[in-house]
């Protein structure tokens, strides 16, 4: 699936209004290689056909290539992944190592893994709780950024003014590191939630402003001409000029945001406890659980590269310019 | 109504778009650049005047005057006896790129103009309103298509079918055909002929196409080089309409007239502009 979505985001457009009829486009894109496999076995097991018609490969040599070039990408990383796992483990079993190899990881963290929504009281949460807490406040967090981003963007976009004026001030603050900003909030809002979600808006505005402000200034002058000469103003001019034109632009500052949120939330909540991820990282650490730190560093890991691959899905549906 | 009143609106009629001692300085300082110097045009009302001149002479930087995207430095720009000051639905601009939005579709883009001039009228209405024009230029088939999906003929036609659809008092092509192979050419101004011959409007095109200026016009507007361009000469078209190309050929006025713009454009530039 992975490559699927990769695949329209790479283009720049989606693959639908590439070629508008959809169905042509929907079959022509590359299908999950289980399907692929699928529909060959069928095919070979059910044939009441006549044996000289048996050799489907040949049928049509470029979908037997397709196929094997998609279990190729299917394959290789598990290769890859099966050779990493193997090192680590002869690392791990070497005289005097802490880390555990992945064996023992799996063994002693069996508990995490097998029952994510276990909920024994407020300090004894399963995985999926702690990761669900921590995208509450990178979700709080972003959306806030999100909003409050394009908006400005837009504003420092249109107005030469408003962009002489903060542009210098964005281009300092964008560079303070996410945690640097937890102290003030701690000191401003005097409770830990709060404060975790506004190091991560703090940390995803900035893509999002600045990228959102390139696309606005980046609206093609005819585009601009079409809008004075047809009268197009207000909402109007917003949605049907403004929005789609700085459409890459936007979802190309929301997709480094989300990923930067991501990164900043562990740390944020390291440091401020409760229920979340990065806490009970900091948690399993001085309770010396390194396997369950493993184990969580691999979910973040992975909630990390969904997300990204959530908002880079949604920008090739509607961050397109379609030409 | 009064003898004045009468008197004033034949005023108008007659000068419908007046252009009057303008000038126009781009930049400031060293990049200063003087387009235009002194121009001076009238287009009654209903008439089709080309505009002819070498590449860069500042036939554009006119057109956009009578638009309202841009202000003369100095002089006037009047329509429909009332100063220029903004781009309005009053004149409606046939772009040179064709300057569809790519995220709409066709009738998407026609309904830009056609909600702009019915802004109270029923969503039904303004869709039929926009259909009729999508009808006009032959794209009945391709509502529903994104300008990605048509060729560069049909996105010229489009561009045609949202001018139309503004219901404009004049409308300014600035090289409509120009991205277009002959052949396209040559349909698309046959067409664009029968649309003006049902609805007269005041129409001001830039070509590079003599025999295209020739075909389409009442009268042809020669512009000198830039650097201070202006108008050279004004060349008037007396051939009868409805005009066809066969009859063209046969017309004494036709071989005269583009011997003598061709004449013109040679003699002033170093390229051909009839290429
Ligand atoms: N915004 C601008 N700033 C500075 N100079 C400009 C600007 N617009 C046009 N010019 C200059 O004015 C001159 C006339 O430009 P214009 O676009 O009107 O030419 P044109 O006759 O339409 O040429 P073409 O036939 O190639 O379209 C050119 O030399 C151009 O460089
Ligand atoms: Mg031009």
């Amino acid at each position: 699936m992975i490559m699927n979505t990769e695949k329209p985001s790479e283009t720049g457009k989606s693959p639908l209004k590439a070629n508008g009829n959809g169905h042509q486009v929907l079959s022509e894109r590359p299908k999950p290689m289980v399907t692929s496999l699928k529909t060959v076995m069928t095919k070979m097991t059910s044939k009441p056909r006549p044996a000289a018609i048996l050799p489907i490969p040949t049928e049509d040599p470029e979908r037997t290539a397709r196929i094997r070039d998609r279990a190729r990408t299917f394959i290789m990383p598990l290769v890859a992944i099966f050779f990493v796992g193997l090192f680590w483990e002869i690392y791990s079993s070497g005289q005097g190592v802490v880390l555990p190899g992945p064996i023992k990881t799996i063994t002693e963290s069996w508990k995490l893994i097998a029952h994510p929504w276990f909920d024994n009281g407020p300090n004894d949460k399963g995985l999926g709780w702690q990761l669900l807490f921590s995208l509450q406040r990178v979700g709080m967090g972003y959306s806030l950024a999100a909003v409050v981003g394009v908006l400005m963007g837009i504003l420092i976009g249109k107005s030469a003014m408003a962009f002489k004026a903060l542009d210098p001030i964005f281009q300092v603050l964008r560079t303070i590191p996410p945690l640097a900003w937890l102290p003030i909030a701690l000191a401003t809002f005097n409770q830990a939630n709060p404060s975790a979600v506004f190091v991560i808006f703090i940390t995803a505005i900035w893509p999002i402003i600045i990228n959102t402000s390139v696309g606005i200034m980046r609206i093609p002058v005819e585009y601009e001409n079409v809008a004075k000469v047809y009268q197009l103003r207000g909402s109007r001019y917003f949605f049907k000029v403004m929005l789609p034109s700085a459409a890459p632009y936007i979802f190309t500052g929301l997709r480094i945001a989300i990923g930067m949120a991501w990164l900043a939330i562990v740390a944020a909540e390291m440091l401020t406890g409760g229920v979340g991820i990065g806490f009970f990282i900091w948690d399993s650490w001085n309770s010396s659980r390194l396997t369950d730190i493993i184990v969580s560093v691999f979910y973040v890991g992975m909630v990390g590269l969904a997300l990204d691959r959530i908002v880079a899905k949604i920008a090739s549906l509607f961050g397109t310019r379609g030409d | 109504m009064s003898e004045a009143m009468n008197d004033q609106i034949a005023e108008n009629e007659a000068k419908f778009v007046d252009i009057s001692g303008v000038h126009k300085l781009f930049g400031s300082g060293k990049s200063r650049y003087h387009a235009l110097a002194g121009v001076d045009l009238r287009i009654a009302k209903g008439e089709f005047v080309s505009i002819i001149g070498h590449s860069g002479c500042g036939k554009s930087t006119l057109l956009n005057l009578v638009a309202g995207l841009n202000m003369p430095t100095t002089g006037s720009v009047a329509v429909n006896g009332k100063e220029v000051s903004a781009p309005g639905l009053d004149r409606a601009v046939v772009f040179q790129s064709h300057s569809l939005l790519p995220w709409l579709t066709v009738l998407e883009n026609v309904l830009v103009a056609v909600d702009s001039v019915y802004p109270d009228k029923d969503k039904k209405f303004r869709m039929e309103e926009a259909r009729k024009y999508v009808d006009m230029v032959h794209l009945t088939a391709h509502v529903n298509k994104k300008p990605a999906q048509l060729s560069g003929g049909m996105k010229q036609r489009v561009g045609i079918a949202r001018a139309f659809a503004a219901d404009p008092q004049v409308l300014l092509l600035d090289e409509p055909f120009g991205a277009l192979d002959a052949l396209t050419r040559g349909s698309m101004q046959d067409e664009l002929t029968t649309i003006w011959e049902k609805n007269r409007k005041t129409v001001m095109m830039i070509t590079h196409d003599v025999d295209e200026a020739v075909f389409l016009s009442d009268r042809i507007v020669l512009m000198s080089n830039g650097p201070a361009a202006t108008i050279a000469k004004v060349v008037e078209v007396p051939i009868p309409r409805p005009r066809t190309r066969e009859a063209l050929l046969e017309d004494s006025h036709y071989l005269e007239i583009r011997k003598e713009l061709l004449h013109y454009l040679i003699g002033t530039g170093m390229h051909s502009a009839a290429a």
